[in-house]
């Protein structure tokens, strides 16, 4: 078995999700390649190589392939596939966003966000928003296979010493470009890969209150997200959504902050370590979930808690 | 232009759902069914589009079972102009729908189409781009922004970080975010009018669309239980177990 592992990367740097994603591949077994698609990628596959138990690393170094556009990049998996048991992606939003396309162009089913690996051909994955977990078994020549990066823990970025080689397929759809983006810029660490996690929701009013998160974030060396309330009513960025249809996490140590815990909630965050929920509703779902409940008003506990920590 | 629009049916997102005792599935007997939230905003954004007189005509389609008419009509109730029931008694993977859906869309020739993110039942965010790399269109995946400028398209998309925009060439697909559009409700004199909307039912067998599928699912479990916590009193006994019985601070 050899299996493709599709790497996640932005601003010239290796993104940490690739270490899970790897980390499930040698949970599955067998050889494991790592492929680096975009422009001016040479250091992205540098870090790559030495990344523990990557045997070889291929590098698609085309402007085409900048931007991560799926209707360039899945062609270039898809032709890439036919030598591998496996193809992974992490499922981050480019992941989600060109998987299925590979798979769909390869004519198999595509298994998204597992969160364990049985067999080879068999795995875990939530359904239903976290609700219940599915065990899948594919009979796909290629099994096409997006993971949740909370679900393995990453292996260590340094400790290989891949072959790099490079891949002159060059695709160019031409059906789509980049026009431009605008990225939240934040010192926090980044949510999906944080220890802890201060989130607010609807209760803390409006978006000025989450200075007292943020300053309890930077205390604790937190990153901070946020209920899809929050976000809907504009207090922050939607990248800062937790939540099912927002960013998985499973820190050891997730603060919610004026959250009521509705199960789209709960689907984001519900297998971190330890739970503490801070909300002056004492029949907020968020308590039956967590493990240390304080029935208060969040603006006497917060700065209280930061003055504590 | 001409938008399809597909929605789904699926179990309503306020349900708590059970898990069945032989773990063959989750237990959807009796349970309120509804449009996939991600849907409602799919075919919300396609009546803005005819509202703005960008879009000419919206056809809803839905893939499964006869009971999804009642989603069919709830779209037409928003402002669809006519639907299409794929109907199906079996329950059918991103793929299967997804090439349902290809043959829809080489019968029905439309300039969008439009979709929901993912579905909150299978959670597998898959069929627009499936239907994408079927079609050979580009895609515009978890957009809450959408604009047509002349023959080309102008996706804001959600991503990682932040936004990022792309510009599709037409014919495209796009799969909606949660704030692409709040969607409106159905009135009652629309909800009526609808039920004299036209609504065809194909088989995937008439489409020639096979449904066989390289994914099958072995048991359906219940998640392991979190125990239930203590409340605590004060922020300083909090910040004290947080220290010496969590350990995590």
């Amino acid at each position: 078995m050899t299996i493709l592992v599709v790497a996640e990367h932005e601003n010239a740097a290796l993104a940490p999700a690739t270490l899970n994603t790897v980390a499930a591949a040698a949970k599955i077994g067998g050889d494991v390649h790592v492929l680096v698609a975009g422009q001016n990628v040479a250091g992205i596959a540098e870090a790559a190589a030495k990344i523990a138990g990557v045997a070889k690393v291929l590098v698609a170094d085309n402007a085409a392939y900048a931007h991560a556009l799926p209707e360039n990049v899945a062609p270039l998996i898809q032709e890439l596939a036919s030598g591998y048991t496996h193809v992974l992606a992490p499922a981050t939003t480019n992941g989600k966003n060109i998987l299925p396309r590979v798979a769909a162009l390869l004519d198999v089913d595509q298994i998204s966000e597992i969160i364990a690996v049985e067999s080879a051909d068999t795995f875990k994955r939530p359904i239903y928003a976290g609700n219940a977990i599915a065990t899948v078994q594919s009979s796909a020549a290629v099994k096409v296979i997006t993971v949740r990066t909370t679900g393995f823990d990453a292996v260590a970025a340094e400790g290989g010493s891949a072959a790099v080689e490079s891949v002159a397929a060059a695709h160019d759809a031409g059906k789509s470009s980049f026009v431009g983006e605008e990225l939240a810029k934040s010192d926090r660490p980044e949510l999906t890969a944080a220890k802890i996690v201060v989130s607010g929701g609807r209760g803390m009013g409006n978006g000025d209150n989450f200075k007292h998160l943020y300053t309890l974030a930077d205390k604790l060396g937190a990153a901070v997200g946020a209920s899809r309330a929050a976000v809907d009513a504009g207090f922050v960025p939607n990248d800062m959504q937790v939540g099912q249809t927002g960013k998985i996490v499973a820190p050891q140590l997730y603060i919610a902050v004026g959250i009521s815990g509705a199960i789209q909630h709960l689907a984001g965050m519900k297998d971190s370590k330890v739970i503490v929920a801070i909300n002056k509703d004492e029949e907020a779902p968020i308590f039956q979930v967590a493990d240390y409940g304080l029935v208060a008003d969040l603006f006497e506990a917060v700065p209280e808690l930061e003055k504590l920590v | 232009m001409k938008v399809l629009v597909a929605v789904k049916r699926v179990v309503d997102y306020n349900v708590k759902v059970r898990v069945k005792a032989d773990n063959s599935g989750v237990d959807l007997a009796n349970v309120k069914m509804s449009m996939n939230p991600f849907c409602e905003i799919a075919v919300e954004e396609a009546v803005r589009l005819k509202e703005k007189g960008v879009a000419t005509e919206i056809v809803a389609v839905a893939v499964g079972p006869t009971a999804a008419q009642e989603q069919l009509r709830t779209a037409l109730a928003l402002g669809a102009d006519r639907a299409i029931l794929v109907e199906t008694g079996e329950e059918l993977n991103s793929l299967a729908v997804a090439k349902a859906l290809k043959a829809i869309v080489d019968k029905e020739q439309p300039q969008l189409v439009i979709l929901g993110k993912q579905a909150i039942d299978s959670d597998n965010n898959q069929t627009g781009q499936m239907l994408a790399a079927l079609t050979g269109y580009a895609q515009g995946t978890f957009a809450s922004k959408v604009e047509v400028a002349g023959d080309k398209l102008n996706v804001t998309r959600e991503i990682d970080g932040g936004l990022q925009t792309v510009a599709l060439a037409l014919p495209a697909i796009v799969t909606t975010d949660l704030r692409l559009n709040e969607p409106r409700y159905a009135s009652l004199p629309n909800i009526m009018k609808a039920k004299k909307k036209p609504l065809e039912t194909v088989t995937p067998d008439a489409l020639g669309v096979s449904t066989a599928s390289t994914t099958k699912t072995i048991k359906v479990e219940a998640p392991a239980a979190r125990s239930a916590g203590v409340k605590v009193k004060s922020v300083a006994e909090l910040v004290e177990k947080l220290k010496n019985e969590a350990k995590v601070i």
